[in-house]
């Protein structure tokens, strides 16, 4: 009666955690769907009053932002997450990088966004891609940093000391043995960090700025696909509101294929069974 | 070929706690050492002095003189260099569990820098032969993870890991303590032959073990080593009452 009891409650958490993604979804396809067609996806945007257009250039521009974003993000962050998993445990320098880390995922988006403008943009007298996927990466950073530490401090001690019991020098055994013990996890992290991002406006409306024209260049204001949404959802047009739904749904399913794509190739390589 | 191991006036520190002290003692080379003694009383600490895997622990400390073969192992060398040549079997199995097996036998030479892939699978094969496994395993070294076999598996597999380098001495944690009866006679089994080839010392809880695979037999108490001679003096006429308490199971 109670073990029925405890499942029941257990069931019904998992429907409440549930419900709301899937109304999200479900909503996003009834508004959105509509909209999406070809076009969405091959067309830049359309002047006001003119029908059809898409959002291909902001497709784009998403993808370079996230791709500039996580060539920063992932190696600084797994790397720092090394260093305070492996090298500085317990050092001084290592708290200070938690506590910065921990400090930093705080930050709200928007600061981070004034921020990059006060570093990057202002000094280049331009907005710009390149300011845009830098405010994107070190958003990513301190995800990255913390996941990397605590799946390489869950390797168990007992792999460490049977790869330096075989005479592998220390930073071989880190690199070789528990950061790829621990890759499924970091990968993880990162897939998070970067789904969290790719979804991020307010650090873009100072960098990227947006575009309504197809620019692949980092150095010019590039469009992405969360500015498009913002756009498009505040202005007094009904087609645009429609369009703003169509890409909210193109992004959830790009970020649904992307993690899903990278946990693919991942997953090929490490050995089934290992724990 | 084995080497014999002198050690002199070692003593060791976990912190503050001084758990090996004034340790002095001769094993010979190409037989089986046993240490015995109650929990605590430092025989793991000793072990891992002689493959320099005590200082990994930043707290630790030792001083003394530990001659390997030739080699002063705390002044002639770095610690990776002695654990090539000092190879060691830990109480719990410990494969590395995203490694096939045939990766895990390797491991040791890969991330030294071995590469010739011929020599290495005759160097996985030879060891996975004198470890005993071979046959169970040799149909799926690259398809199965080490974390799949059977503990008693496990257990073979890492000797086969560390034998893999080619050490000259064996150091074993109590190999056979987390494994059931038949896997564990298989692991003596094992000692006995590839005491023809290397000096091996093993900690035990066990005495029947001590008394099967070790021609030789310390007892610790307490940081010391209170009584070092053949199995069988131990075993039927040690000199100190308190080994002879402790094998008649008075104590420990």
């Amino acid at each position: 009666m109670t073990d029925g009891l405890a499942s029941g409650l257990a069931v019904l958490s998992t429907l409440l955690v549930i419900a709301p993604l899937v109304a999200i979804f479900v909503y996003l396809i009834y508004k959105g769907a509509v909209s999406l067609n070809l076009d969405f996806f091959t067309h830049n945007p359309v002047p006001v009053g003119e029908l059809g257009g898409g959002m291909a250039n902001a497709i784009v521009g998403s993808a370079i932002l996230l791709g500039v974003g996580s060539l920063i993000g992932v190696p600084v962050g797994i790397s720092g997450g090394i260093f305070l998993a492996e090298f500085g445990r317990g050092s001084r320098l290592a708290t200070a990088i938690r506590f910065t880390a921990d400090v930093l995922n705080g930050v709200p988006s928007i600061v981070m966004g004034i921020a990059i403008y006060a570093l990057i943009v202002v000094p280049q007298n331009h907005f710009s891609a390149l300011s845009g996927g830098v405010a994107l990466g070190i958003m990513m950073i301190p995800t990255v940093c913390r996941t990397t530490e605590e799946m390489l401090l869950m390797v168990p001690h007992a792999v460490r000391e049977a790869a330096l019991a075989l005479g592998v020098p220390n930073w071989r055994s880190v690199m070789a043995i528990t950061v790829k013990t621990a890759s499924p996890g970091i990968i993880t992290g990162c897939m998070l960090a970067f789904a969290r991002v790719a979804g991020e406006t307010a650090p873009l409306i100072f960098t990227a700025l947006g575009n309504s024209n197809w620019s692949t260049n980092l150095n010019q204001p590039i469009a992405a696909l969360p500015l498009q949404i913002y756009v498009y959802a505040l202005s007094p047009y009904d087609e645009w509101h429609r369009l703003a739904w169509a890409g909210a749904l193109v992004l959830i399913v790009l970020i649904v294929l992307a993690v899903s794509l990278v946990r693919y190739v991942t997953s090929r390589g490490v050995l089934k069974g290992a724990s | 070929m084995g080497v014999g191991i002198e050690v002199t006036g070692l003593n060791a520190w976990y912190g503050t706690n001084h758990t090996l002290q004034d340790i002095n003692l001769n094993m010979p080379a190409n037989h089986a050492t046993a240490l015995i003694g109650p929990s605590g009383c430092g025989k793991s600490t000793f072990v891992r002095c002689l493959n320099r895997m005590h200082e990994t622990n930043p707290i630790a400390r030792v001083t003394g003189t530990v001659r390997i073969g030739d080699l002063d192992i705390y002044k002639d060398t770095k610690p990776v260099e002695i654990r090539r040549r000092v190879g060691m079997v830990f109480q719990r199995p410990n494969p590395f569990p995203t490694m096939s097996i045939y990766d895990n036998v390797a491991a040791g030479l890969k991330l030294n820098g071995y590469s010739n892939r011929r020599a290495l699978d005759e160097i996985v094969e030879r060891s996975l032969k004198n470890s005993a496994l071979w046959d169970e395993v040799k149909d799926d070294l690259r398809k199965k993870s080490g974390a799949s076999l059977s503990g008693g598996q496990q257990q073979r597999l890492c000797i086969a890991r560390a034998l893999a380098v080619d050490p000259e001495v064996l150091l074993m944690d109590e190999p056979a303590s987390a494994l059931d009866p038949v896997s564990t006679s298989k692991i003596e089994d094992l000692i006995f032959q590839l005491k023809s080839q290397y000096t091996i010392v093993i900690v035990t809880h066990n005495m029947q073990q001590a008394a099967r695979v070790a021609e030789k037999t310390g007892f610790f108490l307490n940081g010391r080593m209170v009584e070092f001679d053949s199995t069988h003096k131990i075993f039927t006429n040690p000199s100190d009452k308190r080994t002879e308490d402790y094998i008649t199971g008075r104590f420990g």
